[in-house]
């Protein structure tokens, strides 16, 4: 494809590189800091079995290490004794609208040019919350009014002055993120929107039919610029889905729009994550033969919309027992990600497995995101990301402590100006203070 | 306790794998997958039909939050059979008759009250058809009754219910200047008047930006919403001054809406005040002290920025949902404010509040458990939906703890309610087993 990279601007790179790990830049950012060890926590790795009393190491935004009680320290770590205290992989929450993210773009149902990229707000309280939730990665997205509203992006939730700070470069040299598309009521209206469910799909076939021929155009005109179709930023978007490389993240509740959604993969061959699934528990045979994922939104009570009328804690149970790679999200503001916790708890007291909750929250999140190989569970060699809890993850007395991300702490419950973030109260909801002063002004770091 | 509902005669179409008929008779709470809430409610109407005769009950937890003294451990509630309790002790003390149905749970505690919801009338499906919570065609509207809006078979009704919630304090929403009235109800699920505990609770007023401005009619500022909200009031005293004249013919005609008020102004029928910003809350004690009313603080997301005004008007809150979303006028609530309120000593009650849209309502166990979670502890939590919203909603002489002579209003739990992973196995309402599933 010939979208470019977003490159990281120039005359931001100078000041973040002393205070942020950056995707690319975040080796060399902290390479000079000693390592980090944290010694005596239960450490829930999830790729493999808890630790009881273990040993986190982590230098240069990695984990380096992780061992059971006992296990070396490298000399000049600066050692945390975290006894007591359980360790867990920062939490993945695979759709969440934090931010300040506009919910839809009303100007045409289906827009795949749109980016969240250009409507991010980093000081948006929502991204402070987040991290007091535990979220170290999130995919962002707008809203569900359309049949596609754009491309997604999957965020480290690293403090930072703008969105640049904030993004994960994935294998193809381009900003990670997936394409948001819906099925459902949500996206039906007056023309140019669709009115039926049959309508909805034929837009979203022909539109598929279109970046399928211009997907040809470009690869009959052999890079001969004569030859080429003139640039067009939807369909190069698409082109991505069609080719594997950008996910659909799809919104969809019903069954029958649940199956809608594989029928279309199946003619397309793209790859997609299912979202919020309310009925998912009545088709989970299909779901699984299909190999898709599921990302289950949990909330208190049925309801709310026709199609949400069979929510049920049982989903992810469900799923789980029939094989699906299942993760949750928050769908924040629909539930608050400081929250995000309860959500797989929830799906506990309804029949799922303890492990399968928390891998739910993690590394099958980072599989939805093509992130696992970074992110997800406590393993060397992955970014050191993860939270530090005061007790188990799945009870509601449990508080999370702190969040570290590539092995910087980005949460702190024991500093006031977090705890803020973590409890609410007065300021809660404005915006946060930027990380340096004013223009020209030394950074006070 | 594992004796299901008849979920299992329900088979889901193009569920082959988890389908009904597949499914065999006991798999604990597995067996419940292959039926949805809404089926599975549904289906307890009906089943409840056939059970609702009452008997002799006996319910037995290793341990009981009686509300009324310290915890039991080992405790037995037996019931009479007009649904009333009849004793709790020490299981070694209390002698069950014989042939008296005998329930078991770990943790057995009152029935829990929902102290402000809207549940039965913002129904589940959130359709116009099943949204009777508010009325916008006019900003004053007192005279609108709950008990003609209130659908006690709407789905959430039971579904509250099945976490342990056996009275609803629901009615009129927010939204309106002044959006009707509220009624005390069981959540059983059969004759409503049965169900009733008092018809007409309170008058459900709402101050701040949720009610100005709405479709361009007034009220559009705080300060018209207070005037005429103060114009009304005034109307109606002056409207009992002349209904009460000894002289028939000097008596104004009948007028529900000031009448309505009136039992504001009498203290008969406590005016709700829905505020969440600390001006707004100042304005409703305004306006209570003005009138000699007697008002009820609902949601108050700003009230720690001012305990002392509100302590000092003795004034109860019904406080916002602990999960409540931070946005708008509510940007400044905290999972703590119910932990200072406990510490300001004013009283309060948690609730479910009113849900627009996902989920279409809370379950008031849930928001009491983080504020378990958050400052108070776990009998202070458990207090704030029973007995202090019993206190609070003023039929503590019926409900709100176990104590003989009550309503027998119970909820079993197999481990600490609050837990997130801890299920309901029980519900009591008025002495009848309605629920007996894993929730």
């Amino acid at each position: 494809m010939r979208n470019e990279p977003v490159p990281l601007p120039p005359w931001r790179a100078w000041r973040c590189l002393l205070a942020l790990a950056l995707a690319s830049a975040g080796a060399d950012a902290v390479a000079q800091e000693p390592p980090i060890a944290f010694v005596g926590a239960k450490i829930i790795t999830v790729s493999g079995n808890d630790i009881d009393g273990g040993v986190l190491v982590f230098e240069a935004g990695k984990i380096k290490s992780v061992g059971p009680p006992g296990a070396a320290v490298p000399p000049g770590a600066v050692v945390h004794n975290v006894a007591g205290k359980v360790i867990m992989p920062g939490l993945v929450d695979t759709h969440s609208h934090i931010g300040g993210v506009p919910t839809g773009e009303p100007s045409a149902p289906i827009q795949p040019e749109l980016r969240v990229l250009d409507a991010f707000d980093v000081r948006d309280p929502t991204v402070q919350k987040a991290q007091a939730g535990g979220i170290t990665t999130a995919n962002v997205m707008s809203g569900s009014g359309l049949l596609c509203s754009g491309q997604t992006v999957y965020l480290k939730l690293r403090d930072g002055e703008s969105i640049d700070d904030l993004l994960i470069t994935n294998k193809y040299g381009r900003v990670a993120g997936g394409l948001k598309m819906a099925n459902g009521t949500n996206s039906r209206r007056d023309p140019p929107f669709p009115g039926t469910r049959a309508k909805s799909a034929a837009l979203v076939r022909e539109k598929f039919i279109a970046a399928q021929e211009y997907r040809d155009k470009i690869e009959r005109a052999k890079g001969d610029p004569e030859k080429l179709p003139a640039r067009d930023l939807a369909m190069e978007s698409l082109v991505e889905v069609l080719k594997g490389e950008r996910v659909v993240q799809h919104h969809t509740h019903r069954h029958d729009d649940i199956l809608t959604v594989l029928r279309l993969q199946k003619e397309f061959g793209f790859r997609a994550v299912l979202h919020h699934v309310s009925d998912a528990w009545k088709v989970a045979e299909e779901i699984a033969a299909a190999k898709a994922p599921c990302s289950v939104i949990v909330v208190d009570s049925p309801g709310g919309k026709i199609e949400a009328r069979d929510v049920d804690f049982k989903t992810g149970a469900v799923l789980e027992q029939a094989g699906v790679l299942t993760g949750f999200h928050t769908d924040d503001p629909v539930t608050d990600s400081r929250l995000f916790l309860r959500s797989a708890a929830l799906a506990v007291r309804g029949g799922m497995t303890r492990a399968g909750a928390l891998k739910a929250l993690t590394l099958a999140g980072a599989e939805m995101l093509d992130l696992e190989d970074r992110i997800g569970s406590l393993d060397a060699g992955k970014d050191a990301d993860f939270i530090v809890l005061s007790g188990e993850p799945f009870s509601v007395y449990t508080h999370i402590e702190e969040t570290w991300i590539e092995g910087r702490k980005v949460f702190d419950r024991s500093d006031p100006k977090d705890r803020l973030w973590s409890t609410g109260g007065p300021g809660a909801g404005k915006p946060r203070d930027g990380l340096s002063c004013c223009f020209g002004e030394e950074d006070p770091r | 306790m594992k004796t299901h509902l008849p979920g299992s005669q329900f088979r889901v179409p193009g569920s082959g794998l988890l389908g009904g008929a597949s499914v065999p008779a006991s798999r604990g709470p597995f067996q419940r997958f292959n039926v949805s809430t809404f089926q599975r409610l549904t289906a307890t109407s009906i089943w409840l039909m056939a059970l609702s005769v009452r008997a002799q009950l006996a319910i037995q937890g290793e341990t009981v939050y009686t509300m009324d003294g310290a915890p039991i451990r080992d405790g037995i509630v037996l019931t009479t059979k007009e649904g009333k309790i009849k004793s709790v002790g020490k299981a070694a003390s209390i002698k069950v008759p014989e042939g008296v149905r005998l329930l078991k749970a770990k943790v057995v505690t009152p029935g829990l009250i929902d102290a402000r919801s809207v549940v039965g009338f913002s129904g589940i499906l959130n359709q116009p058809h099943d949204q009777e919570q508010l009325e916008k065609s006019a900003a004053i509207q007192p005279e609108l009754r709950a008990v003609d809006g209130f659908n006690p078979r709407d789905p959430l009704v039971e579904y509250v219910r099945s976490f342990g919630v056996t009275t609803l304090h629901t009615g009129h929403a927010p939204g309106a200047l002044v959006s009707g009235q509220t009624m005390i109800v069981k959540t059983h699920p059969l004759r409503l008047d049965q169900a009733l505990v008092v018809p007409a609770a309170m008058t459900a007023a709402t101050l701040g930006p949720g009610a100005t401005g709405a479709g361009g009619k007034p009220p559009g500022t705080s300060s018209k919403a207070v005037a005429m909200l103060r114009a009304e009031l005034i109307r109606a005293t002056e409207y009992a001054r002349k209904q009460s004249k000894k002289e028939a013919d000097k008596r104004p005609s009948r007028d529900l809406r000031l009448e309505a008020l009136g039992r504001a102004l009498d203290g008969s029928q406590p005016l709700l005040v829905t505020a969440h910003r600390h001006q707004d809350i100042l304005s409703a004690l305004r306006i209570a002290a003005e009138f000699k009313l007697k008002i009820v603080l609902d949601g108050a997301a700003d009230a720690p920025f001012v305990l002392d005004p509100i302590k000092k008007s003795g004034f109860p809150i019904i406080l916002h949902p602990t999960m409540a979303r931070a946005q708008g006028e509510e940007e400044n609530l905290s999972f703590e404010t119910a932990a200072k309120l406990r510490k300001a000593g004013i009283p309060f009650a948690l609730q479910s509040g009113y849900e627009s849209y996902v989920p279409k309502t809370r379950v008031v166990l849930f928001e009491a458990a983080v504020a378990a979670a958050n400052g108070l502890t776990f009998e202070q939590a458990l207090s704030s939906i029973t007995l202090d919203a019993a206190k609070l909603l003023g039929i503590q002489k019926r409900v709100g703890s176990l104590e003989s002579g009550k309503d027998a209003d119970l909820a079993l739990y197999d481990g600490d309610p609050f837990e997130y992973a801890t299920h309901c196995v029980g519900v009591v309402v008025n002495g009848v087993v309605t629920d007996e599933g894993v929730r």
